[in-house]
């Protein structure tokens, strides 16, 4: 559903915003539960930290889905934005995606290390995207 | 389409809108004359120094020398982007032109910037390691965020209106900006081949006598000359703004001309 939408039916700017997170966020998810379950038959996969494995994932998540929902708002008043969006959005999301890489392959035993670090840097990017997106949504649904 | 004089308003077609903002009718000023001569003596100064005086490295060799131009542009862009952040943040408080054009402005000078850092980098890493590219961290963040700031100018061309473009464009400079640290962290968060260390942080800091003093005069010329460059791209950029004003006023005028010949044709009947 288009964020406009949402504030037109009385949700408040800053509910739309987290809405719209909490709605990619469970889409992305789902896709993710999927394809794990897909790696797992297909690839011989042994997730033997599950527990990371999920970790990663979820803030991993979280970080794409703030983004997201802040570049879609934008790219939805844009020409051609649906074009648009995936060469905005991914530059933007580059470092989580090699982040989340990294962490998958500790929490998949392809790499040794630590692989909460890789957590906590993805926490990190999930924050500042879900700080800006909370912020700058409100402008993007007023003007743009 | 007529485009009249910014400082008089002369030429103004019937109906323009007298209340505007003008802006000098030239780029220059003394200022950035002095500017200009300033950018000018030091990079031939940077280039006298770094290419013919100062000796070679130990460990680097003659491969130094172009560390004396790779920490200032990359270092003069970093700043351009924070400039366009800043002045997104600015424009969306206070809805102002002045901040949209200035973060304009700044992201152009900064993709600038980091395409010569790109580029004198490539010729670095085809010396030293045999190839001009690498996906390595570093290369690829700094590849990752000048394609950020590329995107950010390419919906800046989108036809949009003036408030539109502004908001959205304010709200990719204020994102793009966290890339900036992850880039020049890189190096600790995902070891790769790049060097790390350089100036603040990044020249190496065995540096000493004439090879630092070249580094710090490199930075300090890089400023002056973005300074420079920025002072007139914004005033090209506010120039092009009131002729797109002018042009609009004018089409205005004439559909209100048009519109008036008929009526009072029919009147006269």
């Amino acid at each position: 559903m288009q964020p406009r939408v949402l504030v037109f039916a009385g949700s408040n700017r800053s509910g739309a915003c987290s809405g719209k997170v909490a709605a990619l966020a469970v889409q992305l998810l789902a896709v993710e539960a999927v394809l794990a379950v897909a790696v797992a038959v297909f690839y011989d996969t042994t997730f033997r930290t599950p527990v990371l494995t999920v970790g990663v994932a979820l803030v991993a998540t979280v970080g794409i889905a703030a983004a997201g929902a802040v570049y879609g708002a934008l790219a939805a008043r844009l020409r051609s934005g649906t074009t648009l969006l995936p060469l905005l959005l991914l530059p933007l999301l580059a470092p989580v995606l090699i982040g989340a890489t990294r962490g998958f392959e500790v929490a998949l035993g392809r790499e040794a290390g630590p692989g909460w670090p890789w957590v906590a840097l993805l926490g990190i990017f999930a924050v500042v995207y879900l700080t800006l997106g909370a912020l700058l949504f409100r402008p993007l649904l007023e003007d743009a | 389409m007529t485009v009249d004089n910014p400082t008089t308003g002369a030429g103004r077609p019937p109906g323009a809108a007298s209340d505007r903002p003008t802006g000098p009718p030239t780029t220059g000023s003394t200022a950035t004359r002095v500017l200009g001569v300033i950018s000018l003596v030091g990079i031939a100064a940077l280039v006298v120094l770094g290419v013919f005086l100062t000796p070679a490295d130990a460990e680097l060799g003659d491969t130094i020398r172009i560390l004396y131009m790779h920490v200032p542009t990359v270092s003069t862009a970093y700043l351009a982007f924070v400039i366009t952040a800043i002045a997104s943040v600015m424009y969306l408080w206070k809805r102002t032109e002045f901040w949209d054009l200035l973060a304009a402005s700044s992201a152009e000078l900064g993709v600038l910037f980091f395409a010569l850092t790109i580029l004198n980098g490539m010729l670095w890493g085809k010396i030293t390691w045999g190839v001009f590219w690498r996906w390595e961290p570093r290369l690829t963040t700094t590849a990752v965020l000048m394609l950020t700031y590329v995107g950010y100018l390419a919906v800046r061309q989108i036809p949009n209106d003036t408030r539109t473009r502004g908001t959205i464009s304010a709200v990719i400079g204020i994102m793009a900006v966290v890339n900036i640290p992850i880039t020049h962290k890189a190096v600790d968060w995902w070891r790769g081949l790049h060097q790390e260390k350089t100036i603040f942080g990044t020249v190496d800091p065995d540096m000493k006598g004439l090879q630092l003093f070249t580094a710090y005069l490199g930075l300090t010329v890089f400023l002056v000359l973005f300074s420079w460059l920025l002072i007139h791209r914004f005033r090209v950029a506010w120039l092009a703004e009131r002729a797109a004003d002018v042009g609009v006023d004018a089409a205005i005028a004439e559909r209100r001309a048009e519109r008036a010949v008929p009526s009072s044709a029919g009147g006269a009947s």
